[in-house]
């Protein structure tokens, strides 16, 4: 798949980088080491200055994610109706920190600077899925449904 | 769409506007642009706001449930998604269109709602609870009492220039933004207007820039205009990232296609043949309407090379930010364009002089870009009729927070702080205001008492607040404030590009700062609680340094909250330092906990996970916190099985 689209932009110059990326990013999930390797041979740049870019982007992340990507929205006025705690329950009861992807590669947990959805919140969504108004018994609902979900998906 | 045996479409469109004689028959194109303004409908036709904000609220399955309803009873329906009149709160919104009656809307139409909704319309009776109003319009019957949506308050107190269109047109559709008179601004000017006329209009207008700035955009384009240079390159900055703002992302996704004429008609008056387009990968459907609205931009002869034969040639290119808050200052955007890390540069050279690949460049605000085809069409005159002596025209806010409707809003600059809060409804029912807090983390908040000044660029200013992007977050009693610019400078110590010292160095130590007084300290010997009001002393300081020395505005602003809170919140500080209160009890590390002895039952298990020795009693009767020891971790709470810990 990452040889597919280095050979879309076979003559690309350092400006089409980040568009390059997201592509590979988009078609794999994340950006694995050897697609890094890959693109700094097709660009003739050090993968060190690749890592150097990607790693400075919050978009970017280098381990796949889990098969439940959870996406916590901490704007303004979802931190003024508690996404604080919404990350530490998340965190708390799914094993997961932020930006990691748990062992069995069942939960991830992204936190978004704004989702622009501010009518609605808090809002996270689930597998790109919004859920909106929480409230403490929704939110504890879906944590639920979550955990019982994803058990049965590792048996 | 199909008229006797010639094919109506955006280029037909387009001749027409330009006033060449084409084989078609006009008055088939007038039919067809009234058809496409919805003045003339042959059935019956349903909208559905379908924006980012309104997805959160579960327009896509409104949307389903409307074609389900349609389709069981085979009905000869039209479905069309449209943009966001500002009501987000209201969201999902449908409005509903009867041939020969007036277009009504209405608010929080759930999935299961469709049904009900839609049998009473189609049936002559309007569900109340669910009727915002309905749009006015000579061409078609009224609907017996209910409102026209231009005497709601929260429209009659607006002026929607830039979204005259939001919620109206499909998005999707460049036909319908021709017809309600789009793209006229930019065949007129590539045609008859030379780039100095351009540059002359929109200074003489007196158009700021709306990315924070507020520097007139006209001199702006002059000054790139005056440079000699083989390439010239006009940026589009759309990467709104401020947390808790989201107007443009709304303005763009309910009318695209008044960006693309904007970026045309500034590429056109800079000389600039390549134009960037810079919003967030993270805003899908923002991105896909602007890609949608480009590729028809260019089939319609819009974009692309000669363009209408004017010898004119444009390419617009799309680019996704990959998410880094700096990347909207302008240099740090460039370094992103050219597929670098985003840290800004040292102005000057500026991007006017030596931009973008080492060219002149123009980077403007979208929302700038979206007042350009409005001045043009309508003259500089008209626009400057609108706002202040200095601040001209209009301004978008979106308004949210602790507000009854969160609401994107367009109104002339120079009205009040708190028409913006009386066209959110205000507070919730029972609580107060406290504070309003402008331009997100680099803004400032400001008092009730203030409520009175006027929104212009300078007025803010000299108060000590920002415009910023136009993002308003309104606190009520529920929140405490020290949390709040907490929130800001941890976003501010996260989103720091790291390239300066003073800016990396110290928005790290002013959140441990903050830190520091929203945490009980674990043992308060000697002078410690004085060592933390050194902290807030210290605060000033450290933001005079950060303000002076900092690379880019990032830094230099980022002390802008604490500064206005300290102003006008001083007591609110001193509660956290000396009597280690948050009266909001939003600082959790603040809150002392209690035990129920009703419902302890001396199990004992909080008592052994208390780091400081803080409960005691015997096992099997109630356990009981002593106050002092507390330093409100939470431990207990956690512990405690059957919920006898709770806190105040
Ligand atoms: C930290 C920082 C963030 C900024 N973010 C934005 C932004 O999100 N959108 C924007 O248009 N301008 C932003 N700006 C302002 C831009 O640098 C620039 O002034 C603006 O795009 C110029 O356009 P205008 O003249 O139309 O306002 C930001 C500036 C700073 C210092």
């Amino acid at each position: 798949m990452v040889e597919k689209i280095l050979q879309k932009y076979s003559h690309a110059g350092r400006d089409s980088l980040i568009p390059i990326l997201q592509e590979i990013q988009d078609s794999i999930g994340y950006l694995s080491e050897e697609s890094i390797e890959m693109l700094s041979t097709h660009l003739n740049l050090a993968s060190s200055k690749i890592y150097g870019l990607a790693t400075f982007y919050n978009q970017f992340r280098f381990k796949a994610k889990g098969k439940c990507h959870i996406q916590v929205c901490h704007g303004t006025a979802c931190h003024l109706l508690g996404a604080v705690t919404i990350i530490e329950q998340i965190e708390k009861q799914l094993l997961v920190k932020v930006g990691q992807t748990t062992r069995n590669g069942n939960f991830s947990l992204e936190v978004v600077s704004c989702m622009g959805a501010c009518a609605h919140s808090p809002v996270i969504q689930v597998n790109g899925v919004f859920r909106s108004h929480l409230t403490e018994a929704t939110f504890k609902e879906l944590l639920e449904e979550l955990i019982e979900t994803y058990r049965t998906v590792n048996k | 769409m199909e008229s006797g045996n010639t094919i109506l479409n955006a280029t037909s469109l387009v001749n027409r506007i330009r006033g060449v004689k084409e084989t078609e028959n006009l008055s088939d194109i007038d039919d067809y642009i009234s058809r496409l303004k919805r003045e003339k409908l042959t059935k019956t036709v349903v909208l559905v706001g379908v924006t980012t904000s309104s997805v959160a609220a579960g327009a896509i399955e409104t949307k389903s449930a409307i074609e389900n309803y349609i389709a069981e009873r085979e009905l000869d329906i039209d479905i069309v998604e449209v943009g966001s009149n500002g009501l987000c709160s209201f969201e999902p919104l449908m409005d509903v269109q009867i041939p020969g009656k007036s277009r009504i809307v209405f608010r929080n139409v759930k999935a299961n709602d469709v049904p009900f909704i839609l049998d009473g319309t189609l049936n002559n009776y309007l569900p109340p609870d669910n009727v915002v109003g309905q749009y006015r319009s000579q061409l078609h019957q009224p609907w017996m009492g209910i409102p026209f949506l231009d005497e709601i308050a929260f429209f009659k107190g607006q002026s929607r220039d830039i979204l005259a269109l939001s919620g109206i047109i499909s998005p999707a559709s460049i036909e319908e933004y021709i017809a309600f008179g789009g793209y006229s601004a930019f065949t007129m000017a590539i045609s008859r207007l030379t780039l100095e006329d351009v540059c002359n209009t929109i200074e003489k207008s007196g158009l700021r820039g709306r990315g924070g700035g507020g520097f007139n955009t006209g001199q702006k384009w002059k000054m790139a205009l005056a440079e000699t240079a083989n390439q010239k390159y006009f940026v589009c900055n759309a990467d709104e990232s401020d947390p808790g703002a989201f107007m443009h992302r709304l303005m763009m996704e309910s009318n695209p296609h008044q960006i693309i004429e904007g970026i045309a008609i500034a590429s056109y008056a800079i000389g600039a043949s390549k134009a960037y387009l810079y919003t967030r990968n993270r805003y899908s459907i923002t991105v896909q309407r602007l890609e949608n609205a480009i590729q028809q931009a260019y089939n319609a002869g819009l974009l692309g090379h000669n363009i209408l034969d004017s010898g004119f040639s444009l390419e617009i290119i799309l680019r996704k930010g990959p998410g880094a808050y700096v990347c909207g200052e302008e240099t740090a955007l460039i370094s992103s364009l050219e597929g670098k890390r985003g840290a800004p540069t040292l102005k000057p050279p500026f991007p006017t002089q030596k931009g973008l690949f080492g060219k002149p460049t123009v980077v403007n605000n979208v929302e700038t870009i979206a007042n350009i085809p409005l001045i043009l069409r309508k003259g500089a005159e008209n626009f400057a009729l609108k706002g202040t002596e200095k601040s001209k025209g209009t301004k978008l806010f979106s308004v949210s927070g602790k507000v009854n409707i969160t609401c994107l809003v367009e109104v002339p600059l120079g009205v009040s702080i708190s028409t913006l809060v009386e066209l959110a409804q205000g507070v919730p029912k029972g609580r107060k205001l406290k504070a309003i807090q402008m331009g997100g983390p680099s803004g400032g908040c400001t008092v009730p008492e203030k409520m009175n000044t006027p929104i212009d660029f300078e007025t803010l200013k000299a108060e000590g607040l920002a415009m910023g992007s136009g993002g308003i977050t309104v606190l009520d009693d529920t929140v405490c404030i020290i949390d709040t610019i907490k929130f800001f400078i941890n976003f501010i110590q996260y989103e720091s590009c790291g390239k300066c010292i003073p800016c990396r160095e110290g928005s790290r130590r002013m959140y441990e700062i903050l830190e520091s007084i929203t945490r009980r300290p674990v043992n308060d010997e000697g002078h410690n609680t004085l060592e933390r009001f050194k902290g807030i002393i210290l605060l000033e300081s450290l933001a005079e340094v950060m303000r002076d020395t900092s690379l880019c505005g990032l830094g230099q602003t980022a002390p802008n909250p604490v500064l206005s809170a300290l102003k006008s919140f001083r007591e609110e500080f001193e509660e956290h330092i000396f009597d280690r209160k948050c009266a909001a009890s939003v600082c959790r590390n603040l809150r002392t906990f209690y035990i129920d002895v009703d419902k302890c039952t001396g199990c004992s298990a909080c008592a052994k996970k208390c780091p400081t020795n803080a409960i005691i009693g015997t096992p099997r009767s109630p356990y009981f916190v002593v106050e002092e020891k507390c330093i409100g971790c939470g431990v207990c709470e956690t512990t405690c099985k059957f919920g006898a810990v709770f806190f105040k």
